[in-house]
C-alpha cells in the first residue's frame, strides 16, 4: 500500500534532460522506479538512453500523461521556470507533482499553489525544495538514497532531507512503508497533516515519525490534528533549537520570527498532542524502538 | 533581506505610493545640502533595522540646516538596541497629521497565500492592536493570481472601516502597495503611519519592506540595496564563496550538509556543550549536496579563519553525495589550506555516515592526519567535539 507512491505508479520527469535530471532519473531507475517519461517541448519525440533504458522524451505533461499513463511527475526545472512547469502539471491534472527544485520565489509558489486550489486541488503537490518521496523495494520519486533502508512499517514525513536520511539510517533494520519529504520553503503544498492523515489511512503503517523545524507553524498544527485524528503512535523531532531570532537556517522557511516559529514552542505542542518527542535524532530512533518493541 | 527605511520609501515613489521627499547621507555635513534642498527644515531619522527609533532619540526635528548638522552629528554613531547608525534620511519634515492608519501586504505561510492588514488605528505596534483590539484589525486573504484590483482594495478599505473621505485614496494606494509587493517579489510591505494630513491627503510617512532573495534571478537591481556595512565579515566572505552561513557566538565550528541535518548538529552541540564548559556552535555552515574537496576547503577556510572558533566538527550524512569523496574532500581542503601558507592548528572531529561510509572513514584513518579525529556517531562526535573546545 504505501502512501502517495507505489509500484504501480508511472513516473515521468519535467527536466529530465538536465544534468541533475539525467543524474536523479538514473537513480530512481536504478530503485525500480517505473520511469515512463520525460518532458522537454524542445526534445520532444526523442528518446533519452539512460544505461541502456530509452526513455521517450514528450512536449507536455499532457501529452506524456496521454500516451503512457503517467500519474506522478517529478521536477527537476531551474526556479525560472518551475512555476510554468508547475502550472503545466497542474493543467495536465496528473495526480502528483514532486517539486524537487531548489530556490523558487516565494510568488511563484504561491501563484502556483493559489492556482491548484483554483483547480479543484486535483494535482498533490510536494516541495517545493524537498527530496520528494520513497516506498522502498517499489519507487522513488526525488532525490532521497534508494539504499539506505528496506520496505517496513514505519511511516515518516519530514521538512528536511539529510535528516529524513539520517532517521532512515537510524531505523534501517526496521524499515519504511513510505518516507515524504515535503520541504523546508515557506509555502510548500503537501504538509505535515496530509501525511499524517495519509499514514493514518494507510494499514501498512504501524507508527509514524514526523521531522520538524523551526519558522511557521505547521508543527503546532500538526499537533492539534495528531490529537483529534492520529490514532497510531506518533514519534516526533524538531530541529533548531539553538537558532537564535531573525537568521535563516539555509532553507527559507527555517527563521525564527519573534515568539512565533521556535522549537521549544512546536516540541511543546507535540508533547501535548501526545507525541514522543526526542532531542536528538538518535533518541527519536530510540523512542519509535521502545513503541514499536512494545 | 530587510530594507532600511529609506530603501522602502524609494520602492515606493518608484510604484506611486505617495511619500514624502528625503535623501539618504551618512556625514554630518552632507545634512546641510540635503536640508537646504528641501527648502531649510527637515527631519533627521536614524536608518536601523529596529522599531523604537523615536523613543530612542534617532529622530529629531531641524528648524535650519545648520541644526540638521547638529542633529545627525548626534544621531550618526549613536546605538539603537545594539544596532549602530551608520546612515540617516533626510526627510522632508510632515504637515500636520490628523490621523495615523496601518496598511501591509506579506505572506500568510498558515494558509499558503498573501494576505492584507489593514487598521485606522496606525501609529503603534500592530501586533499591539492586534492583541488588544482585534476588531480594529483587518484581515483579508489575497489571492496571488488575483491580486489587488481596485475592488479588491475598496473591500479591504471598507473592511477596515476607513473614514469615507479618505477611502479613494486609501483604495489607490493599496493598489500600488501590492504593485510594489508583486514587482519587488517581497515578503513584506508595511506602511505605519500611513497619515492623513491636515490637507486631507494621505501619505506613506514610514514603511518596512522585506524582499525574497529567491527571486534574486529576476531582481538585478535587489544587490545594490544589500546592507555591506552590516554583514558580518566571516558572513560576507562565506557569501563571496557562496556558502550557506550564519555566524553564531560559540566555540565550536560547525561544517554539515543539509540544512536540517546542520541545524540538529547545532542542537546536538549545544547539549554536549552543557557538559563540557557550556561550549556552543560558533556557526551554520550547510556545504549541501555534491560536497566536492574545494567546497570543503572553502569551507573550512572560513570556519578556521573564525577567531572564536576551537575546535571544528564536520558531519555528513552521505546521501546522493557518497562518503569517500566528502573524506577526500577533507584531506586535500587541508592540504589545500596548508599549501597556501595558512596554519591550521584546531583539532577537526569527523563523522561520517550513509552512502560508502566505510571506504569515507579508511580515507580519513589512513590520512593520520595529526588534527583530525573520527567519531562515527553524531551524539558521540558532538561530544567530542565539545570536549575539545572547552580543553582549550
Amino acid at each position: 500500500m504505501a502512501i502517495f507512491l507505489n509500484k504501480d505508479s508511472k513516473v515521468i520527469v519535467q527536466g529530465m534532460t538536465g544534468a541533475t535530471g539525467m543524474k536523479h532519473t538514473k537513480l530512481m531507475l536504478g530503485d525500480g522506479t517505473n520511469i515512463v517519461g520525460g518532458v522537454n517541448p524542445r526534445k520532444a519525440g526523442t528518446n533519452v538512453d539512460i544505461d541502456g533504458t530509452e526513455i521517450p522524451v514528450f512536449g507536455s505533461v499532457a501529452e506524456a500523461m496521454e500516451k503512457t499513463g503517467a500519474n506522478v511527475s517529478v521536477l527537476f526545472v531551474p526556479p525560472a521556470f518551475a512555476k510554468a512547469a508547475v502550472v503545466e502539471a497542474i493543467d495536465a491534472e496528473i495526480p502528483l507533482a514532486v517539486v524537487i527544485t531548489e530556490g523558487i520565489a516565494v510568488h511563484d509558489s504561491a501563484a502556483f499553489w493559489a492556482y491548484a486550489k483554483t483547480k479543484g486541488n486535483k494535482t498533490r503537490i510536494i516541495g517545493p525544495n524537498c527530496p520528494g518521496l520513497i516506498t522502498p523495494g517499489q519507487s522513488n520519486a526525488g532525490i532521497i538514497p534508494g539504499d539506505i533502508t528496506k520496505p517496513g512499517r514505519i511511516g515518516l514525513v519530514s521538512k528536511s532531507g539529510t535528516l529524513t536520511y539520517q532517521m532512515m539510517y537510524e531505523l534501517r533494520d526496521i524499515g519504511f512503508s513510505s518516507a515524504v519529504g515535503i520541504g523546508g520553503d515557506p509555502i510548500i503544498g503537501t504538509t505535515h497533516i496530509d501525511a499524517l492523515a495519509a499514514f493514518e489511512a494507510d494499514p501498512d503503517t504501524d507508527l509514524i515519525v514526523m521531522i520538524g523545524e523551526i519558522g511557521g507553524d505547521a508543527e503546532e498544527r500538526a499537533a492539534d490534528f495528531i490529537k483529534e485524528n492520529v490514532t497510531k503512535p506518533v514519534v516526533g523531532y524538531v530541529a533548531g533549537f539553538t537558532a537564535p531570532e531573525g537568521k535563516t537556517m539555509g532553507h527559507a522557511g527555517a527563521i525564527v520570527s519573534g515568539s512565533s516559529g521556535t522549537a521549544a514552542a512546536k516540541k511543546e505542542a507535540l508533547e501535548a498532542a501526545g507525541v514522543k518527542v526526542g532531542k536528538t535524532p538518535t533518541e527519536t530512533a530510540k523512542l519509535a524502538r521502545a513503541i514499536l518493541a512494545g | 533581506m530587510d530594507l532600511f527605511e529609506y530603501q522602502a520609501r524609494d520602492l515606493f515613489a518608484k510604484h506611486g505610493v505617495p511619500v514624502l521627499a528625503g535623501e539618504v547621507i551618512d556625514t554630518p555635513e552632507a545634512a546641510r545640502e540635503a536640508t537646504e534642498r528641501l527648502g531649510g527644515k527637515s527631519v533627521v531619522k536614524a536608518q536601523v533595522k529596529v522599531g523604537g527609533r523615536g523613543k530612542a532619540g534617532g529622530v529629531k526635528l531641524a528648524a535650519t540646516p545648520d541644526e540638521a548638522v547638529a542633529r545627525a552629528t548626534d544621531i550618526l554613531g549613536m546605538d539603537i538596541k545594539g544596532h549602530t547608525v551608520h546612515k540617516v534620511m533626510i526627510a522632508e519634515t510632515a504637515p500636520e497629521i490628523v490621523e495615523e492608519y496601518y496598511v501591509s501586504f506579506l505572506l500568510d505561510r498558515t494558509n499558503r497565500t498573501f494576505l492584507s492588514i489593514a487598521s485606522v488605528e496606525g501609529g503603534v505596534e500592530i501586533e499591539e492592536v492586534a492583541a488588544t483590539r482585534p476588531e480594529a484589525v483587518a484581515k483579508t486573504p489575497i489571492d496571488a493570481n488575483e491580486g489587488v484590483s481596485k475592488e479588491k482594495a475598496q473591500e479591504i478599505v471598507k473592511a477596515a472601516k476607513f473614514p469615507a473621505e479618505v477611502a479613494d485614496q486609501v483604495a489607490d494606494i493599496l493598489v500600488t502597495l501590492w504593485e510594489t509587493f508583486v514587482k519587488e517579489d517581497a515578503l513584506l510591505v508595511e506602511v505605519n503611519p500611513l497619515a492623513k494630513v491636515k490637507s486631507g491627503k494621505v501619505i506613506a510617512l514610514d514603511g518596512k519592506v522585506s524582499l525574497d532573495e529567491n527571486a534574486d534571478f529576476r531582481q538585478a537591481d535587489h544587490e545594490a540595496l544589500e546592507d555591506k556595512d552590516a554583514a558580518n565579515p566571516l558572513e560576507a566572505a562565506a557569501k563571496a564563496k557562496n556558502l550557506n552561513y550564519v555566524k553564531l557566538d560559540g566555540e565550536v565550528g560547525i561544517i554539515g550538509n543539509g540544512a536540517g541535518l546542520v541545524m540538529s548538529t547545532l542542537d546536538v552541540v549545544a547539549y554536549a556543550g552543557e557538559n563540557h564548559g557550556n561550549v556552543k556552535p560558533a556557526n551554520f555552515l550547510d556545504i549541501g549536496g555534491g560536497a566536492s574537496a574545494e567546497v570543503m576547503a572553502n569551507g573550512l577556510e572560513i570556519i578556521l579563519g573564525d577567531p572564536d572558533v576551537k575546535s571544528v566538527f564536520v558531519n555528513v550524512f552521505g546521501g546522493i553525495t557518497a562518503c569517500d569523496e566528502v573524506a577526500n574532500g577533507i584531506v586535500q581542503a587541508l592540504e589545500l589550506l596548508k599549501s597556501k601558507g595558512e596554519e591550521v592548528s584546531k583539532p577537526l572531529v569527523v563523522r561520517l555516515d550513509g552512502n560508502n561510509a566505510e571506504l569515507g572513514r579508511k580515507i580519513l584513518s589512513d590520512a593520520n592526519h595529526p588534527l583530525v579525529q573520527r567519531v562515527d556517531t553524531m551524539d558521540g562526535a558532538a561530544d567530542k567535539a565539545a570536549e575539545l573546545a572547552a580543553a582549550k
